[in-house]
């Protein structure tokens, strides 16, 4: 088995937010994925994608599920991160004052990510753009 | 015990996603911070929020939510509204506070 999806996602778009986790959810739903695992997964997808949104200009998931693995890799157009480390910090975010009205940009995103994967890997250039990649055994 | 109990017993609003009314609630969980929600709320949830915006509805359905409670007399937005219809997960609504609505699903869910 080897399926794949791909995303199109815009920066500053909230109300699109969700889409890729949403329809990964309901094809791992049909291959009988434990919905703990199912979780794990969707909510890191999520948090990766609300990052593009509330920091990028744009970007492109690209989601691949095989026999015993989804590996998910999210490339965005955008400012990139200065200090990867300094990011990955549990309450550190540069998101703006409206993004976190809405109650992300809390600092919480990437120890998300990082919780909720098998293998999570991030490179990023500045002012070019950021490349996340999740990983998850099913 | 289910979303329509809680529904009845403190008369809440029902403003949509009414198809997920029977769905059983196991736990509560409050919180303005949608990262905090999806990193520490447990399934079956019954999540206490300010918030109106549609995310708070993909939140609830990836993490397996039963109910979304507004509290201090707030409204969905349209897209909130929705959003929740399709997913099933209903968005309830109260003119209690946070405290206060917390307090008394506590004591119902925990009986």
């Amino acid at each position: 088995m080897n399926l794949e999806y791909t995303f199109k996602v815009e920066g500053g778009n909230f109300s699109k937010a969700g889409v890729a986790s949403s329809d990964v959810k309901k094809v791992l739903k049909k291959l009988n994925v434990g919905p703990k695992t199912i979780r794990r997964i969707v909510v890191s997808l999520y948090e990766a994608e609300i990052n593009i949104i509330a920091h990028a200009y744009r970007g492109e998931i690209l989601v691949k599920i095989s026999e015993n693995k989804v590996e998910t890799t999210l490339k965005d157009s955008g400012p990139g991160i200065e200090d990867i480390n300094k990011a990955m910090e549990e309450g550190y975010s540069t998101a703006s004052p409206e993004v976190r009205e809405m109650g992300f940009g809390a600092g919480m995103g990437l120890s998300n990510m990082n919780k909720n994967t098998d293998k999570l890997e991030i490179t990023s250039e500045v002012g070019v753009g950021t490349t996340v990649k999740l990983m998850n055994w099913i | 015990m289910k979303v329509i109990d809680l529904v009845e017993e403190f008369d809440l609003k029902v403003f949509s996603g009414k198809n997920g009314l029977d769905r059983e609630v196991g736990q509560g969980y409050v919180s303005d911070l949608l990262s905090d929600v999806l990193g520490n709320a447990q399934e079956d949830s019954v999540w206490i929020t300010l918030q109106t915006h549609q995310n708070i509805v993909a939140v609830a359905s990836l993490k397996d939510l039963a109910a979304i409670v507004l509290v201090n007399g707030l409204e969905p937005d349209n897209d909130s509204v929705e959003h929740s219809n399709r997913e099933g997960i209903p968005i309830l609504g109260t003119k209690l506070g946070t405290f206060e609505m917390a307090g008394m699903l506590y004591g119902s869910i925990k009986k």
